[in-house]
């Protein structure tokens, strides 16, 4: 039968297995809004900007492992759009953005409502497509979820031209796909395993530290196996959190700029590490010409490019994640040696001398509310159950630093980008996801205003995130900066005349508490998750000085952490070779 | 160090810009690049000229296969190889000049493609270093304007970049 290309997009959208996609229509998609109008498998959330819908369709992604969809129209409605696709774009998470364009007659016409979208979003999407022909859509379309799901993920862009949308042909959705141009691999080299597993049986001072690419790869099950079978030490970055569980003694906490000084010092003194779906980035690795002097190097990734571009590596394994994290726990079960007992004591020992200044200490006697204090209390409150996505700042690494994860796909936030306005929108793809789960947005008031609109969203389909709100009247990390780096000119860091924040939800039809004293946090949290089908926005008046400890700053290397005034001494640092 | 990377790309609206967006947005550097379709019409040939070192070209070559529309690619320079440029040049030609400048075309075995009273039209292909050469020898006269095309490139023997 012959249907048209709009009708093609929403039966693609069928096939494909979709259930929701973020959207917000205009002109140049307005086929495509009636083919949707005509059916009611595929649920259409209308965000309030555009925005809103990329980063809802990449929590939806982040939370589910599936890809996200988003529909915008042409002009405005993909460059509002271009913020989200950029966000997942770093983050590596599979989005499928379809957005309406002018028809093909008008293009380089500087028609109404015309961008070049595929020229704009090239730099920040893993590949696009521009559909000139309806014969070409279903096929384009499948192509764009293999794209986007398979490999190292990725967002993907169609651009369909009005006319193509209006223009018929008969419709096939095709089964699978191959592209000559395009086959990652997924086995790791048997070579390179067995190579891998001699050097980790032979470390003194090991480390293995893994990434979102263990997230991605869905790799938890067996990099749990596998640590434990060594009884390494492990560390997670941002992105990786979850993928071992944050209460397990193997686990360091997270690395990096705000990372533990256990973790950060185990990796700058390890003599091997095992770097899985981790792509050492600025924030991770701080200087490199300091970084891990005496480390050789495993890395795992699925992207050759990922490996050997900051650090160089002994042994490269290009592969999925839990491919090669398999292979290699085969490969260690078939081996005789044991990791050196003696040596790993040692090592071990070390560590718990790190542990044992207490880096994410604060101070718990306050008489005002403490970020990191107000995170262990909604840990408690929801126990450790809650899908908690984050916006950008302080906040998200208290967050980081003190939910603790057991899971992966549990903690979402915005890593590579680090994009301020990502919290709202992105638990609103969870909640859809997981409508019986608890879903909490920790947030900073300079964050959530950015996406505030989305709160008309969720009044809109009834959805019951819990926006915890730290609320120290600045934009707290470049105010933090500007504290330590620029003699305490803080520079419009200052969020003046915010807005009542019980008031304005409460004007979108929520419920909204103010919390003003540390001795209510407890009570706030349980009264708002005992309103189990309610949005509620908790406003927690913070302390406006507190500071993310530790941190390594910009230009430092991990031996050369700023800690927390209330940490115990560190230790006499050791020879090493 | 100097690097010939040719491209065996789909030959699809936009892969050129794939390719050099890439590389400005990278940080890369282009001397030259040169594309056009092959025998195949869904596939186009690419050359670049690239300058980096070691590490450098090793990402630019993992970067450029990562690219979606990049079917397969070849380091030239890693193997013997074969390399031409094309050039075309208009000269100021009167009096004495004419006879020599014809001399030197015949020497250099370029040819001359178009006459007028006064002018020239010069073809030359060979390596960037013969052009630059014949460049150099033109000084008797004056140069009205010089086109390059860019290197384009092909292994020697057996090995070949095919789809």
């Amino acid at each position: 039968m012959e249907l048209t290309g709009a009708d093609i997009v929403v039966k693609c959208l069928q096939d494909e297995g979709i259930d929701y996609i973020f959207g917000y229509p205009g002109g140049a998609a307005l086929h495509i809004y009636d083919a949707l109008y005509r059916q009611d498998k595929v649920k259409h959330i209308l965000v309030r900007h555009e925005q809103g819908a990329s980063h809802a369709a990449d929590g939806y992604a982040r939370a589910t492992g599936k890809p996200g969809v988003v529909l915008v129209t042409s002009g405005p409605g993909i460059t509002n759009a271009v913020t989200g696709i950029a966000t997942a774009y770093m983050d590596s998470i599979p989005l499928v953005v379809i957005s309406g364009q002018v028809p093909t007659h008008l293009i380089g016409d500087d028609a109404f409502q015309e961008v070049d979208a595929v020229g704009i979003t090239r730099p920040c999407v893993k590949h696009n497509f521009l559909v000139k022909d309806v014969k070409d859509l279903a096929m384009t379309m499948k192509k764009a979820f293999f794209v986007a799901s398979s490999g190292r993920p990725g967002p993907v862009l169609i651009d369909v031209p009005k006319d193509v949308t209006a223009n018929k042909t008969e419709y096939m959705y095709p089964r699978s796909v191959k592209m000559r141009s395009y086959a990652p691999v997924v086995r790791g080299h048997p070579k390179q395993i067995r190579k891998a597993a001699d050097l980790l049986l032979n470390a003194k001072r090991p480390i293995i530290y893994t990434g979102g690419g263990v997230v991605s790869a869905d790799a938890e099950e067996t990099l749990r196996e596998l640590v434990q079978l060594l009884g390494y030490p492990c560390t997670n970055t941002l992105m990786g959190l979850g993928a071992y569980p944050y209460n397990d003694s193997l686990f360091l906490g997270m690395l990096g700029m705000h990372g533990t000084y256990e973790a950060n010092m185990a990796m700058h003194d390890c003599d091997v590490m095992l770097a899985v779906g981790a792509r050492f980035d600025d924030r991770i690795t701080g200087d490199l010409s300091k970084f891990s002097p005496f480390a050789k190097i495993v890395h795992v990734d699925i992207d050759p490019s990922s490996i050997g571009k900051n650090v160089k590596v002994e042994i490269p394994i290009v592969g999925d994640a839990k491919s090669i994290l398999e292979d290699l726990v085969k490969e260690l079960h078939s081996r005789k040696q044991q990791p050196e007992p003696g040596a790993l004591k040692q090592w071990w020992k070390q560590i718990d001398e790190w542990r044992g200044i207490d880096c994410l200490n604060y101070d718990r006697n306050s008489e005002k509310i403490k970020p990191q204090y107000v995170v262990e209390k909604l840990h408690e409150v929801t126990q450790g159950k809650a899908f908690v996505t984050s916006d950008v700042g302080q906040h998200q690494m208290w967050a980081a630093q003190f939910y603790g994860f057991d899971k992966t796909r549990r903690w979402i936030n915005s890593g590579g980008l680090g994009t301020m306005g990502f919290g709202l929108p992105s638990a609103m793809g969870v909640q859809l996801a997981y409508p019986d789960d608890l879903v909490c947005c920790i947030t900073g008031e300079a964050s959530i205003i950015m996406c505030i609109q989305e709160l008309s969203t969720c009044k809109q389909y009834d959805l019951p995130i819990k926006i915890i709100n730290l609320n120290n009247r600045y934009m707290g990390m470049v105010r933090q900066w500007q504290e330590f780096f620029y003699d305490r000119r803080y520079s419009h860091s200052y969020m003046d005349a915010l807005p009542d924040f019980v008031a304005l939800s409460e004007s979108f039809g929520h419920r909204g508490l103010l919390v003003e004293k540390p001795s209510d946090v407890e009570g706030a949290l349980k009264e708002a998750f005992a309103m189990r089908d309610q949005l509620v926005f908790l406003d927690f008046i913070t302390d406006q000085a507190e500071n993310v400890y530790p941190m390594i700053a910009a230009g430092k290397g991990h031996n050369e952490m700023h800690l927390n005034p209330g940490s115990g001494e560190p230790p006499q640092e050791r020879e090493l070779a | 160090m100097r690097h010939i990377i040719s491209i065996l790309l789909e030959n699809e609206a936009g892969a050129l810009s794939r390719v050099a967006g890439l590389f400005s947005a990278r940080g890369y550097n282009i001397e030259s690049l040169t594309v056009a379709p092959t025998e195949d019409s869904t596939l186009s040939r690419m050359t670049i000229v690239t300058a980096g070192s070691d590490d450098v070209i090793e990402q630019i070559v993992k970067q450029l296969n990562k690219l979606v529309d990049v079917v397969k690619l070849q380091e030239l320079t890693e193997g013997a190889h074969i390399e031409r440029e094309l050039m075309l040049a208009k000269v100021k030609a009167t009096g004495d000049a004419r006879e020599e400048i014809k001399r030197l075309v015949d020497i250099f075995r370029g040819r001359i493609i178009d006459v007028t009273d006064s002018t020239y039209t010069l073809e030359l292909t060979g390596t960037v270093e013969k052009l630059d050469a014949f460049v150099k020898a033109l000084d008797m006269t004056e140069i009205i304007e010089v086109i390059r095309s860019g290197v384009t490139g092909i292994a020697r023997g057996e090995r070949a970049l095919s789809a």
